[in-house]
């Protein structure tokens, strides 16, 4: 279904009205962005809050398989209308390229020109409305897509999200170093994957370590956020784009929550 | 971002984006004295790319002389993987001269610039930094070049597929849903750019509690091959790696695993040997 964005009938394109835009970031691949933006997502309409994601990853759009969403964007005179998922009592606006393909399977091969008139047009042309948050999923690296992120947003606010990996930890402090020369303003380090308890005996293993994000937060003086583990149930939920039907029912969920407290305090 | 080379954007290098066929695309002309090239991607970004590429050159490099070309300019695993810190030296020709170590070449963009350094690149400084580490870089004599590809389907990809032959494609994924749909983007962009895939290998396949033994499917337990099937990833399951902090571990501390840990090792032989049938190791270059 698609949803007008604001209250008043009025729909207004672009993200001028929008009250907070976080952009999630890491630099490395498969650290858990998308999760991270479908989870923070959650939880913060959870608690009432208006909330929009925006899928910047192109070419490997994950966030609408995460969230259960699947349809077309239609448009009106003002621009596109996002699709929408509720959670709780809440709903949440979303656009993705996956949205505007016919074949949800095809491989999108964009050189960069491409991918920013996209983002670009995700950013001006969607009526998001006067949302509370904007949260903006990205690809791995430091390229089109991101630069035009940063132009179009200026002092961006951003979360950066890693695995306890050094090999993860040095690609996020290339993209802190990005975040400074582009003037964002780092709300802070998430450590996804940071350990696994057992179901069975209980006992937590470090598949990959722990701590590698934190240490990083400290070597780059910037918040820690908190710790989310590893969640096999989390993991199901998201493959099979039931997530925000059993939102209360995966452990990791409760990390989020915590994390999701220091990111809109005062 | 500082650069340590000034030379990679020559202007040099422009005459190869004149060699232009009738559809207006470059022509592929092969690496000078390499023999084969094999692609390890995935589609998906962190699925384990990188460990595979690291240990399966120098599982194969028993067999035949390989080199590991990291084609990730954003991400830049390999120097740490391969335990390569040093900066390239420059022959009288200008080609960069790749460091080697466990028998294996190694070029990266985590070479060339300052650790903390991000590249802050468009595509089209992509594709001149990447002719820059396949044709400025002296790989030859080589029979193969493994390429550490980065996630996703775009400009790197695009311009290697269509920079150089390609003898074949291994894709690396793990069995959540959301990196096997980006695999099956991957295997069908490379179908669209006629490459062949060579095989599948399943990273991330299980989990072994340390204290407990009991092994946990992460991701679910279907069978990769049936996840694949109809699709243009249905190819030939090569291996199937389990996540072992251990290899996580040795990727830090750059001491691949196939080295020193005997079932990783036995399993990265036996992928190689499978990929050596691929090979022509025969004909002069």
């Amino acid at each position: 279904a698609v949803v007008s964005t604001q209250s008043t009938g009025e729909v207004v394109a672009g993200i001028s009205e929008i009250r907070n835009i976080i952009t999630v970031l890491s630099g490395k691949g498969g650290v858990g962005k998308s999760t991270t933006v479908a989870v923070l997502a959650g939880t913060l309409a959870s608690s009432g809050l208006s909330v929009g994601v925006l899928d910047a990853d192109l070419c490997g759009p994950s966030l609408s398989r995460m969230i259960g969403l699947k349809g077309s964007i239609h448009s009106c005179e003002q621009g596109w209308l996002p699709l929408s998922a509720s959670v709780g009592k809440g709903r949440i606006s979303a656009v993705s390229l996956s949205f505007l393909v016919e074949n949800q399977d095809e491989a999108v091969i964009w050189r960069g020109p491409k991918k920013t008139a996209m983002i670009k047009q995700f950013l001006s042309d969607v009526c998001w409305g006067a949302l509370d948050y904007l949260l903006i999923d990205t690809p791995p690296g430091t390229s089109d897509e991101h630069m035009t992120i940063m132009e179009a947003i200026p002092n961006c606010s951003v979360v950066l999200v890693t695995s306890p990996q050094a090999v993860a930890a040095a690609d996020v402090l290339r993209q802190v170093t990005f975040c400074k020369k582009t003037n964002a303003n780092v709300l802070g380090i998430i450590e996804t994957m940071s350990g696994f308890v057992c179901p069975n005996c209980s006992d937590c293993g470090l598949l990959f370590g722990k701590g590698g994000g934190k240490r990083l937060a400290e070597y780059c003086n910037i918040e820690f956020l908190g710790y989310v583990p590893i969640d096999p149930n989390l993991s199901r939920l998201l493959d099979r784009g039931e997530l925000f039907k059993n939102f209360q029912s995966s452990a990791s969920i409760q990390s989020y929550t915590e994390i999701t407290k220091k990111l809109i305090k005062p | 971002m500082s650069m340590h080379c000034g030379y990679l954007f020559k202007r040099s290098f422009r005459r190869l984006l004149s060699s232009q066929n009738n559809k207006g695309l470059p022509r592929k002309f092969p690496l000078a004295g390499v023999k084969n090239v094999i692609l390890v991607a995935s589609g998906k970004g962190g699925v384990g790319k990188s460990t595979v590429a690291t240990n399966l050159a120098i599982a194969l490099s028993k067999w035949c002389s390989v080199g590991l070309l990291d084609a990730d300019v954003f991400g830049p695993s390999i120097p740490l993987m391969m335990n390569v810190r040093e900066v390239p030296e420059i022959n009288h020709q200008k080609l960069i001269l790749p460091p080697i170590n466990y028998n294996v070449k190694c070029m990266s963009m985590g070479l060339l610039v300052d650790p903390s350094s991000p590249v802050v690149w468009r595509g089209l400084m992509v594709m001149q930094a990447i002719r820059k580490l396949l044709r400025g870089v002296l790989w030859g004599p080589l029979d193969l070049l493994i390429v550490d590809m980065p996630p996703g389907t775009g400009d790197t990809q695009l311009s290697i597929t269509q920079e150089i032959p390609v003898t074949g494609v291994v894709l690396v994924t793990t069995p959540q849903a959301v990196a096997l749909a980006d695999c099956i983007k991957g295997a069908e962009m490379f179908g669209k750019v006629s490459l062949p895939i060579l095989g599948l290998i399943e990273n991330m396949s299980f989990f072994s509690c340390p204290f407990c033994s009991v092994k946990h499917h992460l991701y679910g337990s279907t069978p990769l091959s049936e996840l694949v099937a109809g699709t243009a990833a249905d190819v030939p399951v090569l291996a199937q790696l389990p996540m072992e902090p251990s290899v996580v571990r040795d990727c830090d501390k750059g001491s691949p695993s196939v080295i020193d840990n005997p079932h990783i090792g036995l399993v990265f032989d036996s992928v190689a040997e499978r990929l050596l049938l691929h090979l022509d190791l025969e004909s002069e270059t």
